[in-house]
């Protein structure tokens, strides 16, 4: 709240920058603004740009600085023998976070674990740090501002160049905007990397890749049964493929024929009603889809699957499979819409020219001129399906089984990645670093297909235009 | 010359009987096998209608079933009766102090009222098996009502006191009397007693306000989802907030200023591969960034919205492009032709003409946000919040997450509780397209 309003401040020095730059502007011409290089709202922003962005700048990097620095301040003047253990060994990550976290309850009043003399100590630090922290920030941040805002003030002259200055600071902001998605893929990729490569220390990657044991539960004492710790992710891999045929099987189908019956018979006002229809069900949050698939569908499954005499899990792959099918339905079929509308007129009627029905045109000239675009469409319809998250949480099973009968629980590599970093989780254990290793994994493989299919659909494109 | 122009004749004759003779034979050909054609052309067209009709039931179904199981969630079943309100329990000095008022013993009073209804039980175990008919809430509804209308002490007063979601579920035909004692939750006698207290009219259905006011809870009767849903409008607040100045400014750049070089190429692949990126690669992202790194609170709607602004960004720059890239270029060479900078040209025309393409995209990428939750449980925003959060740095959760949460919990009255929650989240997301829809029509410009 005081962060808002020190920002809040700022920004009223800002709007008062700019009156007064505005007013000088008009000053030093003695009234006839004809005189100026620029308007005068420029000379007024240029003044209140000096004014807000270093001061802002420099805000967010001391908020994003200050936690760290103050936690290494309150570290090392703790007393040495709090950062070891009984045994005169130093504690562990988890511990020294335990700490911290009990001189930062302290520090705000709230009840901690502990109270030895040196941790309140430590929390008494730590609470005048903080405040020295905040009345340092405000000082410097409101000096900034207002240092800035002079300087600017002190530009102004009839030959300045306001509105060349105010422009190329406005451009240089919107090129770091734009900088933010290569920083987002950057961020993605090294997070991933770097706590892959962790990973791999204690894991090799021959297990990780090849190994069909899937186990993540290490023990936390030694004597502890049942919980090894392998980390064999094939199993993963093979529900997720399969969870993703099974939609697939449902969505292509479906999809494709609809894509084509829309495009090639419907009359306009079923189109225009149908469509939206369709796309509905994309927009439908996949939390729901995972709602519906454990609640409606796997019951369904399993009962049917019991006038059959076929035993069926309650977590069945099928459930999931098919509903997530139900989700991509309209992935596939508006992209398989696109592609055929973009096949040339000319070729129908070539077609129809020489006796050929509609559906004999479909089949044996439309289709196959659409190929790749629709091979394309359904690629990235199966990253789709690989990545999708919530429906397999919601209902596909947790324990990772080699099997290729729908009917039974498989798990995938998104549902692992949740129940791995969802609850309590100690940073460094192999257990949390695995979750890294498959997001890597899951990044690397949809990247891959999204590549493919984009290279695909815009060879095709290319080929018609 | 006759006797050739003879063979000529009867050539070119014999040539057309020839052809016509073919022709006949390729009609018939076609002609038989026309048929066949004609029904694989209808077979191939009745394919196309089932699997819309396929599609289309799926939704229906969908709807249906979500609909069915949730509406009951509405409204609630209360106690409704008299509990007398002794003085000298509630008040023993007079004072009608609100201290004192509301320390009292109101579990106590609402039990007491509820046996006063069945003499007849006086055993322990019978007593707790009534009891168990009063909500955990119940003594509060009781002290509030006190505390409102303190002129009643000494006195009885009417009140209605939340029931145990089980009687409710009963009252809502859910829990099926007939069934054998063990295959229910509830054993006869207590259904016994709900049924003699539903014919003294002491059961009154009422709108549920607990779904809409309360925050999470692990009673089913006073779980509600605002909570949830202020989460929410923090998470969207923070993701639009960042995401619609980022999102035009780079679009804005792309379009209008980049040059065509490595680094726009580069610029423009990656927002075109982070579109298809998975959504839970992104909560890593924000685990390993946000959390780790930078040391942000888990469970804030503010790392949430930072997320969710780093997903929806895509979607809006690619919709910011194309409303750009649909201004026509005399506008903007009128406006350079006038004298105007580059920069005023954008600013002062090209923008306000392109702005409602660039707000239908915001608003499609904010139901996005809206009903994203796999991002979100990797930041810790699955945790048990009951409070409802007053910033964007308290814990809080959002409304497809507390659904994830309510889904897990095994009682029928969470079932009807996490149906109701998705009626309210497509709500939400039905009112947020159609005012995308909307705007488009209303301000679609064809030049």
């Amino acid at each position: 709240m005081q962060i808002l309003f020190l920002i809040a401040v700022v920004l009223g020095l800002m709007l008062i920058g700019f009156r007064f730059g505005r007013l000088r502007s008009v000053r030093v011409t003695g009234g006839d603004a004809r005189q100026l290089h620029s308007l005068p709202t420029y000379y007024g922003l240029y003044v209140a740009l000096w004014c807000g962005l270093p001061a802002l700048l420099l805000l967010a990097a001391w908020m994003a600085l200050e936690p760290t620095i103050i936690r290494m301040i309150v570290l090392d003047s703790l007393p040495p023998d709090l950062l070891l253990q009984p045994d005169g060994q130093t504690i562990n990550d988890a511990r020294l976070s335990l700490l911290l976290t009990d001189i930062r309850n302290i520090a705000s009043g709230n009840i901690a674990s502990q109270s030895e003399p040196a941790v309140i100590a430590a929390a008494g630090r730590y609470a005048s740090l903080l405040q020295v922290s905040f009345g340092a920030m405000v000082v410097v941040v409101l000096s900034v501002a207002m240092g800035g805002a002079a300087a600017a003030y002190r530009f102004i002259a009839p030959q300045f160049r306001a509105r060349n200055r105010v422009e190329n600071i406005i451009k240089m902001m919107m090129v770091a905007c734009s900088l933010v998605a290569i920083l987002t893929t950057l961020g993605i990729i090294l997070s991933l990397l770097f706590e892959t490569l962790r990973f791999f220390t204690e894991v090799p990657v021959t297990e990780f890749l090849f190994g069909t044991n899937w186990s993540p539960q290490t023990a936390m004492r030694s004597d502890q049964v049942g919980s090894s710790g392998a980390f064999g992710a094939v199993p993963l891999f093979a529900g997720t493929m399969m969870i993703a045929m099974i939609a697939m099987t449902v969505a292509v189908p479906i999809g494709l024929l609809a894509a084509i019956y829309m495009a090639e018979y419907a009359p306009r006002n079923v189109r225009t009603v149908v469509k939206p229809l369709l796309e509905i069900l994309a927009g439908i949050p996949t939390v729901v889809y995972g709602f519906f698939a454990a609640l409606t569908v796997a019951p369904l499954i399993r009962e049917t699957g019991g006038l059959l005499g076929l035993s069926v899990s309650s977590e069945s792959a099928l459930a999931a499979g098919l509903v997530m099918g139900i989700m991509i339905i309209p992935f596939v079929s508006s992209l398989s819409d696109d592609v055929i509308t973009a096949v040339p007129q000319s070729m129908r009627e070539g077609s129809y020219g020489l006796g050929a029905t509609r559906s004999e045109t479909i089949k044996r000239v439309i289709f196959p001129a659409a190929l790749p675009g629709i091979v394309g469409g359904v690629l990235l319809a199966v990253s789709r399906a690989i990545g999708e998250t919530m429906i397999v949480v919601m209902a596909a099973g947790l324990a990772a089984n080699l099997t290729a009968n729908p009917l039974e629980a498989v798990t995938t590599v998104t549902v692992q990645i949740v129940t791995l970093l969802v609850g309590d989780q100690e940073f460094d254990s192999a257990k949390t670093l695995a979750a890294f290793a498959l997001g890597l994994l899951l990044f690397t493989v949809t990247l891959v297909l999204n590549v493919i299919a984009l290279h695909v659909v815009r060879k095709y494109r290319e080929q018609y235009e | 010359m006759a006797t050739v122009d003879e063979t000529m004749d009867t050539r070119s004759a014999q040539a057309a009987r020839a052809a016509q003779a073919g022709r006949s034979q390729i009609a018939e050909t076609v002609n038989a096998g026309l048929g066949r054609r004609y029904r694989s052309e209808r077979r191939f067209r009745a394919y196309g209608v089932l699997a819309i009709v396929l599609a289309l039931s799926m939704l229906a179904t969908l709807f249906v079933t979500i609909i069915s199981k949730g509406y009951t969630a509405f409204w609630q079943n209360s106690l409704n009766f008299e509990v007398a309100l002794p003085a000298d329990v509630i008040d023993p000095q007079g004072t009608r102090d609100p201290k004192v008022l509301a320390s009292a013993n109101y579990l106590g009073l609402v039990r007491d009222a509820l046996q006063a209804q069945f003499p007849e039980v006086d055993s322990r175990q019978e007593r707790r098996a009534l009891f168990a008919m009063l909500s955990d809430s119940a003594p509060y509804d009781l002290q509030d009502a006190v505390l409102d209308n303190p002129g009643a002490i000494g006195g009885t007063i009417k009140v209605r006191v939340s029931l145990d979601d089980d009687f409710d579920m009963l009252a809502k035909g859910h829990i099926n009397a007939d069934l054998p004692q063990d295959q229910r939750r509830l054993t006869d006698v207590q259904v016994a007693w709900f049924q003699s207290l539903e014919q003294r009219g002491m059961v009154e259905a009422h709108f549920n306000t607990a779904l809409f006011t309360n925050g999470d809870s692990r009673q089913a009767e006073s779980a509600g989802i605002l909570g949830a849903v202020v989460g929410s409008l923090f998470v969207v607040a923070v993701t639009l907030a960042l995401s619609f100045p980022i999102g035009v400014a780079t679009a804005v750049y792309l379009e209008e200023f980049a040059p065509k070089n490595r680094f726009t190429d580069l610029i423009e692949v990656n927002i075109n591969n982070l579109a298809a990126v998975p959504s839970i690669v992104f909560g890593l992202l924000g685990l390993a960034v946000f959390l780790q790194f930078f040391g942000l609170p888990r469970s804030a709607p503010l790392v949430g919205g930072l997320v969710l602004t780093l997903m929806t960004l895509p979607t809006i720059i690619i919709a910011s492009r194309a409303a750009l890239k649909s201004v026509p270029p005399s506008i903007r060479e009128a406006a350079l032709g006038l004298g105007a900078s580059k920069l005023q040209m954008i600013l002062h025309h090209v923008l306000p003409l392109a702005m409602p393409g660039m707000l239908t995209g915001t608003i499609i990428g904010m139901a996005q946000a809206l009903g994203e939750s796999a991002p979100l449980l990797m930041i810790g925003m699955v945790a048990f919040v009951v409070d409802i959060p007053n910033g964007p740095l308290d814990p809080a959760t959002v409304l497809p997450v507390q659904i994830f949460l309510w889904a897990d919990s095994p009682e029928r009255a969470f079932v009807e509780r996490t149906s109701a929650a998705i009626m309210v989240l497509l709500a939400f997301l039905v009112f947020m397209n159609a005012a995308a829809v909307w705007l488009r029509k209303r301000f679609e410009r064809r030049w």
